[in-house]
């Protein structure tokens, strides 16, 4: 059979062909490369890690917010340590006795598990430290050290904001495999969001050691060895100054303050306060505990994570979604006497004059117009019923970012809470609930929690006329280019010409005349716009809320400030958000203002918030 | 009963088995004993346990060539294939669990698994089966009917989650080959192989380009124009290659995940180019329309790996997969494995640490070391020299076993024959190509090497059996 012979012989050589493969592979692996071999050498190479610098973190001009300051760690190999005078080692370094005693006892008891490894003695001693270290280190051998990169913070920007490195611990151990028990990393903040870009590579030297345990020499004079390539830097989008100052008025607050360059949804401030000072941040495993005992939560970032109503900042959406929807006109007009009353519900409003348009209901924020618009909205006869039209308005505020996480690249930020109709099925039975039950909705009252990011989000979206980039920490460079998602714009659901009638509202509300309500926030020479909110909580006093941006036409930042149990909206948060705008537009504060600045810098709001376990 | 003419055994079979089982059995030792405990015949350690299982294999040896008639195995074949094919069923709801995979009958201290004896079974059947006089490939029917055979049980196999074992019977494919089956199946196999690793480690776009390539090449070679084919054919690839320049798109370097919206539109302009510089090349229909054929299946091939890639496949088969192509790095994960696996093969050198003396695989760096990753220790303590030397033993067995298959008379011998050594071939393959980093993980033992009762009475029935068949052969 000829064929069959012709295909044995294909199997035959196929078969040849394959185990010639795998000797061809084998004589590479067992002869050629070396690499294999000194990995199975381990124990007799010892390999001596080199650290490299973690990168800087820069604001948007390139001024160093975090830089670094070479500390060291000192090392200790147990195996090799002899008896040594334990009085004159801990006054190097300012230790206790006993302290170093229990160390040792530990390494005894962990001695086979340690073997001939050096592990870190103590951290981060000073320069001064370690020379006189250095010239003493005959005395203890045994001991040796190593130079780490330490962080320095030139500016007083916010600890939330930039984030701290420590030593990585078990957990984040398991979660990262790549990483050495004793090697840092960022936590929170930048530092844990940009870790990957800042962290750089490790590398290691790599010694002989002989049968006695010493190293002897260079192995293969460094042909193995690697090199550590430094972190890269990082460029913020913050402006340093602009951070240090928001840091300054937000003192002995609780809150938070937001600034965006809204054309590109830069964030040029994020202040969460009471935050981190960087001094605590240095040397973060010393303050830890203190921070984390602090009352006031230093370590949350409320920017992000904390949902608040927004109060009457929200009727501009409502007001919005109702020019959209065609139920609300710029001319439309309603009545206000000192509130808007149905039966026997009764939302309370301000004296003021009556009627209002749309445009003088946002200067005086006038509560009655606006429950007035949501009513219409939610009982538009072209929806089949309530639940329909409002899965319509919770859609246009989705659209906003409202009730979603954003997309920014801050760790943990939150999404707040938008209701749902299910939830107002449980509250008043299924599809029992009606406009006038929701009405707090109307003036961002009641089931609604927007964190200060969001609502930021929303000042830059008005003063974008319509679209908002996503907000983001990184600036976009050559060398490092950000994420895709931080380039698209995000229209929202409402049409761009209807967001010209609430610019003019908003000027109005600073600008305008008797009854508007931002008039402290004006700015000689600035076209600013604003919209003040008084959020009411059951936790104290109403929260202060202002959101705004400037100028007018094309809107250079967009600020929200947001002061927790504060009062009104125009007492605290206005002046606050109207100055970190002055300040970012003009560099300086005019005088007029300056008794402002004065009285916010000065003030201490500390004991209205109420605190558990103080 | 006549006597077994002994002299006309194979002894070249026989030596080779033995050569591996007792080299296999020094390994095993070298790799589970510890300088603590001295005792060899301490049936509590695994070479202890090892020894027995290779005394009773012997007996089985000897059983199979001495007592059992030759006749029988023609006979109970289909019994015997539907036996362990329901076994194999049953130890997926019954076995208990090893490693994540239900394969596994646990009898008291012994526990043992079917799906090695499905090898013996379905070769047994397939012998049968093939064997008869009007039996041939060219026959719709009797194809089919065949590629039901190995289908069966791999089916039943991957139930059990054992996906190597699974892998193995695609060796059956090689003596259906011998057996007449067109070559071209082996070969669109192979091209789909190497489109779905071309897409893993270079990017779809690539794939795309290579596929081009080759059907340039082959359309060159059937089509009788070969300069004009070729000419066209490499004038188009060169022209796609910039494509993504032009249009300031990064196609080639992305490894993995979601194909972006731009690509769709390359690859709907792609066909249409071609069908029109071959339609302006050559005016030949038949050749015009095989090609967009083959393009169109490599096509929805170099697609659908993202699919298989993400969704088909486990977690742990895309780590490995990922691993071996250097998409991910990850020597303290996945990796781990395969990793210390090559320190512990690399560091052996030339002629190795010396027996007992390895520092890699005695020291439980390498997992699974006295199993699967047998060779390892046999790289690092024998050297490229024993490694070399092994390989050498199973080429010997394989072409031993294929070149004698050839001499019988006897269909059914023949085909069984081939079935064990394509069967040893795959297992070999499969595990020293995963040890030596050249395949993804994939758990199946080294043919008598690696400690495991199961397996390796499973291969010396197996083997024993052919042996015992070839003796007939002489009888005659």
């Amino acid at each position: 059979m000829p064929i069959s012979q012709d295909r044995k012989s294909v199997l035959v050589i196929s078969i040849i062909i394959l185990f010639a493969v795998m000797a061809i592979r084998l004589f590479k692996v067992q002869i050629i490369d070396k690499e294999y071999r000194i990995t199975a050498e381990n124990n007799a190479l010892k390999y001596e890690t080199r650290y490299p610098a973690r990168g800087q973190i820069l604001d948007r001009y390139g001024n160093t917010i975090v830089g670094n300051k070479i500390s060291y760690d000192i090392m200790v190999t147990p195996i090799d340590v002899k008896e040594f005078d334990t009085v004159a080692f801990c006054r190097l370094f300012d230790m206790d006795t006993s302290l170093v005693k229990q160390q040792f006892r530990e390494y005894r008891r962990f001695r086979r598990k340690i073997g001939y490894q050096t592990i870190t003695f103590k951290k981060q001693v000073s320069n001064e430290q370690y020379n006189a270290f250095i010239e003493k280190s005959f005395l203890f051998p045994g001991f040796s050290g190593v130079p780490r990169s330490a962080r320095t913070y030139p500016f007083n920007a916010g600890g939330n904001l930039l984030g701290y490195i420590s030593e990585v611990d078990g957990d984040y151990l398991k979660k990262h495999p790549d990483y050495r028990s004793g090697d840092y990393a960022g936590k929170t903040g930048i530092e844990e969001a940009y870790e990957n870009l800042l962290k750089g590579e490790k590398g290691y030297t790599i010694y002989l050691r002989d049968a006695h345990n010493r190293i002897k020499e260079h192995y293969s004079d460094g042909e193995y060895d690697k090199t550590a390539i430094p972190g890269k830097d990082l460029t913020t989008t913050i402006d340093a100054e602009l951070q240090a100052y928001g840091e300054l008025l937000m003192n002995h607050k609780v809150g938070s303050l937001v600034a965006i360059e809204p054309s590109t949804g830069e964030i040029l401030t994020m202040v969460s306060s009471p935050g981190i000072n960087v001094e605590q941040l240095a040397d973060i495993s010393k303050h830890y505990s203190e921070i984390v005992s602090d009352p006031y939560k230093p370590m949350f970032n409320r920017a992000v994570m904390s949902p608040q109503p927004p109060g009457s900042v929200f009727k501009l959406v409502n007001g919005l979604i109702g020019l959209q929807e065609g139920v609300l006109k710029p001319e439309t007009q309603y009545p206000c006497h000192a509130g808007y009353v149905v039966g026997n519900l009764k939302v309370g409003c301000h004296i003021h004059p009556s009627p209002l348009d749309l445009h003088h209901s946002i200067m005086m924020s006038c509560n009655a117009y606006y429950c007035y618009t949501f009513r219409s909205i939610l009982d538009n006869p072209k929806y089949g019923s309530v639940r329909e039209a409002f899965e319509k308005w919770k859609a246009y505020t989705e659209s906003f970012g409202f009730g979603t996480k954003l997309g920014t690249d801050i760790p943990s930020e939150q999404a707040g809470i938008m209701p749902t109709a299910e939830r107002y099925d449980k509250l008043h039975g299924k599809d029992r609930w009606k406009s006038i039950s929701i009405i707090s909705l109307s003036i961002g009252q009641g089931e609604i929690g927007c964190t200060p990011m969001h609502l930021a989000n929303l000042a830059a979206t008005i003063a974008n006329r319509g679209f908002y980039y996503i907000p983001h920490l990184q600036k976009d460079t050559p060398e490092s280019p950000i994420d895709g998602r931080f380039r698209e714009r995000h229209y929202t659901m409402v049409d761009t010409s209807h967001f010209n009638d609430i610019v003019t509202g908003m000027r109005m509300a600073v600008a305008g005349g008797p009854g508007a309500t931002a008039r402290v926030a004006n700015i000689p020479g600035i076209e600013i716009c604003g919209k003040t909110g008084t959020a009411q909580n059951p936790h104290g006093d109403d929260h202060s809320v202002f959101i705004c941006f400037a100028p007018k036409d094309n809107p250079k930042i967009a600020v929200v400030a947001y002061v927790e149990n504060g009062g009104f909206g125009a007492t605290w948060a206005a002046p606050i958000a109207s100055l970190l705008v002055e300040k970012y537009l003009n560099r300086e504060i005019c005088p007029q203002r300056k008794y402002l600045e004065d009285r916010i810098v000065t003030s201490d709001l500390l004991y209205k918030v109420k605190v558990r376990n103080k | 009963m006549k006597t077994v003419p002994y002299r006309k055994l194979d002894w070249v079979l026989v030596g080779v088995y033995l050569l591996l089982v007792v080299f296999g059995w020094m390994n095993v030792y070298s790799s589970s004993s510890s300088s603590d405990e001295e005792a060899v015949f301490s049936i509590t350690a695994k070479y202890g346990m090892h020894l027995l299982w290779i005394i009773a294999s012997f007996a089985m040896a000897f059983t199979i060539i001495r007592f059992i008639p030759v006749k029988t195995y023609p006979a109970i074949s289909w019994p015997f294939y539907l036996a362990v094919c329901f076994l194999l069923v049953a130890v997926a709801f019954a076995g208990k669990e090893v490693n994540g995979s239900k394969s596994w009958f646990a009898l008291g201290p012994f526990s043992f698994q079917p799906a090695e004896f499905s090898k013996i079974s379905t070769s047994m059947v397939l012998a049968y089966v093939m064997g008869k006089y009007n039996f041939s490939f060219s026959k719709r029917k009797d194809r089919y009917f065949a590629f039901a055979l190995i289908l069966m049980p791999i089916a039943f196999i991957l139930l059990e989650k054992e996906t190597g074992s699974a892998l193995v019977y695609l060796g059956f494919l090689l003596v259906f080959y011998r057996e007449g089956m067109s070559g071209w199946l082996i070969g669109l196999g192979l091209m789909a192989a190497f489109l779905f690793i071309m897409t893993l480690v270079l990017s779809p776009f690539a794939a795309i380009l290579i596929l081009m390539g080759i059907l340039t090449l082959l359309l060159a070679v059937y089509d009788g124009r070969p300069f004009y084919t070729l000419l066209g054919g490499g004038a188009l690839i060169s022209l796609l290659y910039y494509l993504p320049d032009l249009l300031s798109l990064d196609l080639l370097s992305g490894i993995t995940g979601r194909f972006q919206s731009e690509i769709w539109l390359v690859f709907l302009t792609v066909p249409a180019a071609i069908v029109f510089t071959f339609i302006f090349l050559f005016k030949k229909k038949r050749s015009l329309r095989n090609l967009m054929l083959g393009y169109i299946a490599g096509v929805v091939m170099v697609f659908s790996v993202d699919f298989i890639f993400e969704k088909v496949l486990q977690d742990h088969q895309r780590a490995r997969i990922e691993v071996l192509f250097g998409i991910r790095e990850d020597p303290s994960g996945v990796g781990y494995n395969v990793h210390q696996s090559l320190i512990a093969i690399g560091s052996g050198g030339l002629t190795g640490k010396g027996y007992l003396g390895g520092t890699q695989t005695r020291f439980d760096f390498v997992p699974e070391q006295s199993t699967d990753f047998i060779f390892c220790t046999i790289g690092e303590e024998w050297g490229f020299v024993g490694a070399v030397a092994v390989l050498a033993l199973y080429l010997t067995l394989i072409l031993r076993l294929i070149g004698s298959a050839e001499k019988q008379k006897d269909k059914f011998t023949r085909i069984y024959g081939y079935c064990v050594a394509c069967c040893i071939l795959m297992h070999v393959v499969i595990n020293i190509c995963m040890t030596i980093g050249l395949m993804p993980v994939i758990g199946i033992p080294l043919p008598l090497l690696s400690y495991g009762g199961s397996s390796l009475m499973a291969f010396t029935i197996m083997l024993f059996i052919y042996i015992r068949l070839d003796l007939a052969h002489w009888k005659k």
